[in-house]
C-alpha cells in the first residue's frame, strides 16, 4: 500500500497505470479521482485545502491498512493533495486492486467515506463575492455507518 | 503542551499553534482554560458540537484525558477527498 500527502498536482494516468501493471492474482482495479467543484452557477475562483501535517498521513495510512485487512486487497494507493486548486484541479485518487470487483469497489467507497470525514484535510472555497469553509456534510457523517 | 487550532478554529483565535502551560486533566478542562483567556477563545470554542479535538494526533473526545499528551488540536470537522 502506498499514501501521499503532497502539494503538487499527480499524474492520474500515470499512476493508474503503475498500479494496475503487472498483477497476474488480481482481477479488478477501481479507481476513484475528486476534482475540484465549481459552484453552483459558476464563479469559484480557487479552493484551498489546508490539513494536519503528521496527522493526515498517519490518519490516512490507518484507514488505508484498514481496507487492505478486511477485502484482502493486493494493493491499494492514496494520493490527497493540499493547497490552492483550481476548478477542474484533481485532488485526491484511490486506486484499490483484489482478485474480484466487488471487494475492489467496496474498499474504494469505504476509503472515499472515511477520508472524507475521518482524515484532517479542510476545504475553503474563494470566489470574487465571498471566502468560506466548506462545511461538512451530514451525509458524509450518515455514510460511516455502513461499514 | 502544544495546542494546535485549524481551518476557521485558527482564523478565530488568530493563531496556528501556542505553547500552554497546564494542569487541566481532561481536554474539556483545557478548553474551559482556553476559554477563560479572552474573547477570541471564548468565541472559538463556544459550540463543542461544531469542533473535534485530537489528542497526539489521533481524534478522540472532549472527555479524553491529558495526562503525558504531548499536542493537542482542535478543528472543525474534517472536509477531506
Amino acid at each position: 500500500m502506498r499514501v501521499v500527502v503532497q502539494e503538487a498536482p499527480f499524474d492520474f494516468g500515470a499512476e493508474a497505470a503503475v498500479f494496475a501493471a503487472g498483477r497476474h492474482d488480481m482481477g479488478a482495479v477501481v479507481t476513484f479521482t475528486g476534482i475540484v467543484r465549481d459552484l453552483q452557477g459558476g464563479g469559484l475562483e480557487a479552493m484551498e485545502i489546508e490539513h494536519y501535517p503528521g496527522m493526515t498521513e498517519k490518519a490516512l495510512e490507518k484507514i488505508t491498512k484498514e481496507a487492505v485487512d478486511r477485502w484482502s486487497l493486493g494493493d491499494a494507493l492514496v494520493i490527497h493533495r493540499y493547497g490552492r486548486m483550481e476548478p477542474g484541479d484533481q485532488i485526491m485518487m484511490v486506486a484499490t486492486a483484489a482478485p474480484h470487483r466487488k471487494d475492489a469497489f467496496e474498499a474504494a467507497e469505504f476509503l472515499m467515506d472515511y477520508l472524507k470525514s475521518r482524515a484532517p484535510f479542510w476545504k475553503k472555497e474563494f470566489s470574487a463575492e465571498s471566502k468560506s469553509w466548506v462545511a461538512a456534510r451530514n451525509e458524509d457523517e450518515d455514510a460511516l455507518r455502513r461499514w | 503542551m502544544d495546542v494546535l487550532y485549524f481551518a476557521w478554529v485558527r482564523e478565530r483565535i488568530g493563531l496556528p499553534r501556542e505553547k500552554v502551560e497546564t494542569e487541566a486533566a481532561t481536554v474539556a478542562a483545557l478548553v474551559d482554560e482556553l476559554r477563560a483567556r479572552e474573547d477570541r477563545y471564548a468565541a472559538a470554542f463556544e459550540d463543542l458540537s461544531a469542533l473535534r479535538v485530537a489528542v497526539d494526533q489521533e481524534l478522540t473526545d472532549f472527555d479524553a484525558p491529558l495526562a503525558g499528551a504531548r499536542e493537542v488540536a482542535f478543528f472543525p470537522p474534517m472536509t477531506g477527498g
